[in-house]
């Protein structure tokens, strides 16, 4: 087992280092220079020796291959640097971004965990029946529909809505405010992003959910648990749900894990100043530092969640052995 | 043969119009998916024919016109008929969400494949490298694409297919290793054949039922990324007519004076997607046997 957990733990360093390597050459590799941008010179005439000047301050004069192992060096010691755009530490900027972000991603697999389990099971139970049907088609419109749409049209339903019942329009704010100084404005803020992201997401989980459940229910030690007479609803929970539920956590860890990032289309329907925002930001400001030091926590959460679930799965199922 | 067995057996003699027939029966959810996507293939196919005007002309005297019988869907902010523009729009959609989900499910299958026959150090070697693209988040891989070789169409379907082929390598690669350790591979190889006619006699057609499933949810899912990253300002540019460009700016800003802008091709979006889907799920019961009696 600690030989597995080591083994799993080793093999993530040559993901971690292929992304570095892959951002490190696609920031590169986009046309520009941010040292132009920050000059403010679309094109207009510039001093070359600020330009020469700016290039030694964020380091981009020196050879392609020690900006790389600098670049690596930090990563290995989590320091980033400072943001070449902002001039503030990346990490000051992120942690700034970051609340909003976590604070959606986890409101939003609430709502899908809430949703789909639930709903699965009821689903598989009354496989074939109306309810089956009902679920199934609610399942499979969450994946049909862009939860960017969702959110335009959410957010025009409460605006519609508030004008009728208020008489004047109101509109989710979009400043943030932590959760423990004003729970009812910073709420107001993240539940329609939660609930349009969680939706598609528990789509997802509810069809998951659904086939594990059905497989489940066909297993020899469920036909034991009937025949010694056990309650329909001991069997469901404790002897069907719990082996069910093996497939349907790894989806939702892995969910998770491309939610931190991957709230780009959200944060923007909904003006919100999240991660996302800021990785399109740093991209088109050519902000080397800021944009690498985002990939590499997005990968890396994404690596380590999915460790996690790796190994929450031979917990949850004994019969899982790691060799 | 047994009389039971015989009819569980596909009968090769059944012609193109029978199966389909019998997927029409057992699959009534599948069929309205399949209806849904001949619909939108046929627009797609006879845009010029079908949209009653052009897309990309505007008419300042009709702007956010709502829907009438002269614009049967209503005007954007430019005065552009949104029926035109969504019609043109499942062209656009098509093109993207088949070119990607071909291009990504094949490279993925040659990938998947490979990995699994050779095993070793070319497994390994495919395998990291697939971890690497598949925890790159698909709009940070896309803003990078766009980014160094400019938006368009053609920018677009390669920022989708890069992310979509390690997502059926791996899918090709768990059934193709199942497939490998099978007898009538190894009798192959004592017959003295090649990798390449073991391969592509072999072990391809196999795998062919999961693929073929993979490939048509990637169509669905080309498409939902293609609205997204127009969304953004990173996919197809104006005037090309596509949906998520559609919603894009004005539908936002006018969706409370006009909300027949934003609701529309998202509209579209959901039926297109919804149809594959639907396809795609009733292909999985047809072709997977242990589904089969459920």
């Amino acid at each position: 087992m600690y030989q597995y957990i080591i083994k799993r733990v080793l093999l993530t360093i040559p993901t971690l280092l292929g992304a570095a390597a892959l951002v490190f050459l696609l920031m590169r590799l986009i046309p520009g220079d941010i040292c132009l941008v920050r000059l403010g010179s679309g094109g207009a005439s510039f001093d070359p020796k600020a330009l020469a000047a700016c290039h030694a301050e964020i380091g981009v004069d020196r050879p392609v291959i020690v900006q790389f192992l600098e670049f690596i060096w930090g990563v290995i010691r989590f320091d980033f640097g400072t943001s070449m755009w902002s001039g503030k530490p990346v990490s000051t900027e992120i942690l700034a971004r970051l609340p909003i972000s976590i604070e959606i991603a986890v409101l939003a697999t609430t709502v899908a965990v809430a949703i789909a389990i639930p709903l699965g099971t009821i689903s598989a139970l009354k496989q074939n029946t109306w309810i089956d049907v009902a679920v199934r088609i609610f399942a499979i419109g969450g994946i049909a529909t862009p939860s960017f749409w969702l959110g335009i049209v959410s957010v025009l339903l409460v605006l519609d809505i508030s004008a009728a019942v208020t008489g004047t329009p109101w509109m989710p704010p979009i400043d943030y405010v932590p959760i423990w100084k004003d729970p009812i404005r910073n709420l107001s803020m993240a539940v329609l992003p939660a609930i349009t992201v969680g939706y598609r997401y528990a789509a997802v989980s509810m069809r998951m959910t659904r086939s594990a459940m059905l497989e489940v229910m066909r297993e020899d030690y469920v036909r034991t648990a009937r025949a010694k007479g056990l309650i329909n609803k001991l069997i469901v929970n404790r002897h069907a749900l719990k082996n069910a539920l093996l497939p349907v956590v790894t989806l939702i860890g892995i969910e998770f894990a491309f939610l931190i990032g991957g709230l780009v289309v959200t944060e923007q329907v909904f003006n919100l100043n999240g991660v996302g925002r800021l990785f399109v930001q740093a991209v088109q400001n050519q902000d080397y530092t800021l944009t690498q030091a985002l990939v590499m926590l997005t990968v890396a959460v994404f690596v380590f969640t999915n460790l996690a679930v790796d190994l929450l799965y031979g917990w949850l199922d004994p019969r899982i052995h790691f060799a | 043969m047994s009389a039971t067995l015989a009819a569980d057996a596909p009968d090769p003699r059944r012609t193109f119009w029978q199966s389909t027939l019998r997927f029409c029966k057992r699959e009534p959810l599948g069929t309205f998916g399949l209806l849904l996507v001949i619909i939108m293939a046929l627009t797609g196919f006879s845009a010029e024919w079908l949209a009653p005007y052009n897309p990309t002309a505007n008419d300042f005297g009709a702007m956010t016109e709502p829907p009438s019988l002269e614009h049967l869907l209503g005007t954007d902010q430019f005065g552009r008929d949104l029926m035109s523009r969504i019609i043109y729009g499942a062209r656009t959609a098509l093109i993207v969400g088949l070119t990607s989900a071909v291009f990504g499910g094949f490279s993925g299958l040659v990938l998947g494949v490979a990995s699994a026959y050779f095993g070793g150090k070319i497994d390994l070697i495919v395998q990291r490298l697939s971890d690497i693209v598949m925890a790159f988040p698909l709009i940070i891989m896309a803003l990078a694409v766009v980014a160094i070789f400019g938006p368009g169409v053609q920018n677009v379907i390669l920022a989708i297919t890069i992310p979509l082929i390690p997502r059926c390598s791996r899918v090709v690669r768990a059934s193709a290793l199942t497939i490998r350790s099978m007898p009538y591979v190894d009798a192959a190889r004592a017959c003295g054949f090649g990798h390449t006619r073991i391969i592509l006699r072999h072990m391809v057609p196999n795998v062919m039922a999961p693929f073929l499933i993979m490939v048509t949810s990637f169509v669905g899912q080309a498409i939902l990324a293609e609205a997204s990253l127009s969304y953004l300002g990173l996919g197809v540019q104006e005037p090309v007519p596509a949906w998520g460009l559609m919603l894009q700016g004005g539908a936002e800003e006018y969706a409370s004076t006009a909300p027949w802008i934003a609701i529309f091709p998202g509209v579209a979006i959901m039926l297109a997607v919804l149809g594959i889907n639907l396809f795609g799920d009733a292909m999985r019961d047809a072709l997977d046997p242990k589904l089969r009696e459920r």
